[in-house]
């Protein structure tokens, strides 16, 4: 058997880079959200800081892809790690902006006190994040039935954001005070929901990358 | 979709030694098929059981059937000269003639009757214009065709099949001995010529598989082990066999 051990090697480092940015966006939607529920701005503006870095990632990324299909004329499973690698990229980049968007929320709503303690919205963030996690394991492993778990969690994250729009919402009802605070945190949670949402968009990648089939969208 | 090729459990022998296991496929009329697979696979082998040039060979033996517009070109009666003109071929390294560019041109209508002069220069024009060669050699039309490039020969090869109005055109790596300008250049007519004829051309050159087909077929030991539109085995194969040659990994 022919190998083309160079070529392997930076496949594999390609993987090894979007795992990677997998694991510094999920550390940043983690700490983000965790400087929502304990008001902590110094571990906000570490995350702000750290989007940099992320950012950074992601073109490297493409970089990477960009240079081997140029040099190595990829095809069959070696373009599909190609080309989804450049989406999941961009998928991740995106993620990580959400958690410096949580973590701006922080910011603004630092010397007020919370209007309720949260529940539900760090709840939204654990099985965000769990997704994020779960389909970074799939990726890892190939693992096409993990990856359409993920897709499925997708609804109770939807169905979650729901819950938390009108409760909030009961609350500007009652207390016009509240909007200011009240309507960041929809935000957030509406964040949180777009996070599982582009987890949900790697899984279905993933399952390309594994199949080469695109998962029927909703 | 109408099928001009249709192939039926072809099997062929050289003596003993089976080279093409049972092979069956269609090609689509008008469409590129490009066959690929590593040396001594049997895709050359095949292409030239097209046109019969395998009956050149003594010790081949043929079973099966080879249907062209539905007629079995192995029948007994078929004529295998007509077969050759409606079947075209060209080959690695162009083979002109030792004769004037004209001449080569010429030298098919004039064995397949005797057209008056005024109709040769139109079938010269018209099958030189067809090969992308016409702009450059309308000016020396009567000199050697040995003269021209490499690039250009293969394309007086190309012209001089177009010459007698042939249905399919077999290429058994076309560019193989071409430089990467020629090799675009034939590649471009390829894509032109479809609309007028079937093509299968034997490649070597995956990303040319690519470039120019619409179907790609895979063989291995003589064996047909993928067929599929050049996009599905290109983006994803079905037969890891597949998947190893066309990734580098195989051999």
């Amino acid at each position: 058997m022919t190998t083309r051990h160079n070529y392997d090697q930076e496949l594999e480092s390609l993987r090894g880079e979007i795992l990677k940015m997998g694991e510094a966006v999920s550390a940043a939607i983690s700490d983000a959200v965790q400087s929502l529920a304990k008001q902590n701005e110094e571990m906000a503006r570490q995350v702000i800081a750290n989007d940099d870095i992320i950012d950074k990632m992601e073109i490297d990324i493409e970089d990477h892809c960009m240079v081997l299909i140029a040099r190595q004329q990829p095809l069959a499973r070696d373009l599909r790690v190609i080309g989804t690698g450049m989406k999941i990229a961009t998928d991740l980049e995106r993620m990580g902006d959400h958690a410096y968007d949580i973590a701006n929320v922080t910011l603004r709503i630092a010397n007020q006190p919370l209007l309720k303690p949260l529940v539900d919205i760090p709840r939204m963030a654990e099985m965000a994040q769990k997704m994020l996690n779960d389909v970074l394991r799939a990726y890892v492993n190939l693992d096409t039935q993990l990856a359409e778990a993920v897709c499925h969690a997708d609804d109770e994250v939807d169905y979650l954001y729901q819950q938390v729009f009108r409760e909030l919402l009961t609350y500007m009802f009652e207390d016009p005070r509240t909007i200011s605070q009240a309507t960041q945190l929809i935000f957030v949670a509406r964040y949180l929901e777009r996070v599982a949402d582009h987890a949900t968009n790697i899984a279905e990648w993933i399952i390309y990358l594994a199949t080469g089939q695109r998962l029927r969208t909703k | 979709m109408e099928y001009k090729i249709q192939v039926n459990k072809l099997k062929l022998y050289y003596g003993d030694a089976l080279a093409l296991k049972k092979i069956s496929m269609n090609v689509v009329q008008n469409s590129v098929l490009a066959l690929i697979g590593p040396s001594g696979c049997g895709k050359s082998t095949f292409i030239k059981t097209i046109n019969r040039m395998n009956d050149l060979i003594d010790t081949v033996k043929i079973e099966g059937e080879i249907f062209i517009d539905g007629v079995n070109i192995y029948h007994p009666n078929i004529d295998v000269v007509m077969l050759r003109k409606r079947i075209g071929m060209v080959f690695q390294r162009p083979n002109p003639f030792p004769m004037s560019i004209y001449d080569n041109i010429a030298y098919g209508p004039r064995i397949h009757g005797a057209p008056s002069k005024s109709v040769l220069d139109d079938i010269v024009e018209k099958s030189l214009t067809g090969a992308a060669l016409w702009g450059e050699v309308k000016d020396r039309l009567h000199s050697s065709a040995m003269g021209l490039s490499g690039g250009q020969q293969q394309r007086l090869c190309i012209a001089r099949l177009l010459a007698v109005e042939p249905e399919v055109l077999l290429m058994d790596e076309p560019c193989s001995a071409l430089d990467p300008i020629s090799t675009m250049k034939i590649e471009e007519l390829v894509t032109e010529l479809k609309d007028k004829y079937t093509i299968v051309m034997v490649t070597h050159n995956m990303q040319q598989a690519a470039r120019v087909s619409d179907y790609t077929a895979f063989f291995l030991s003589g064996e047909l082990v993928e067929h599929d539109k050049t996009d599905a085995i290109f983006t994803r194969p079905q037969d890891q066999r597949t998947e190893d040659y066309i990734t580098g990994r195989f051999g």
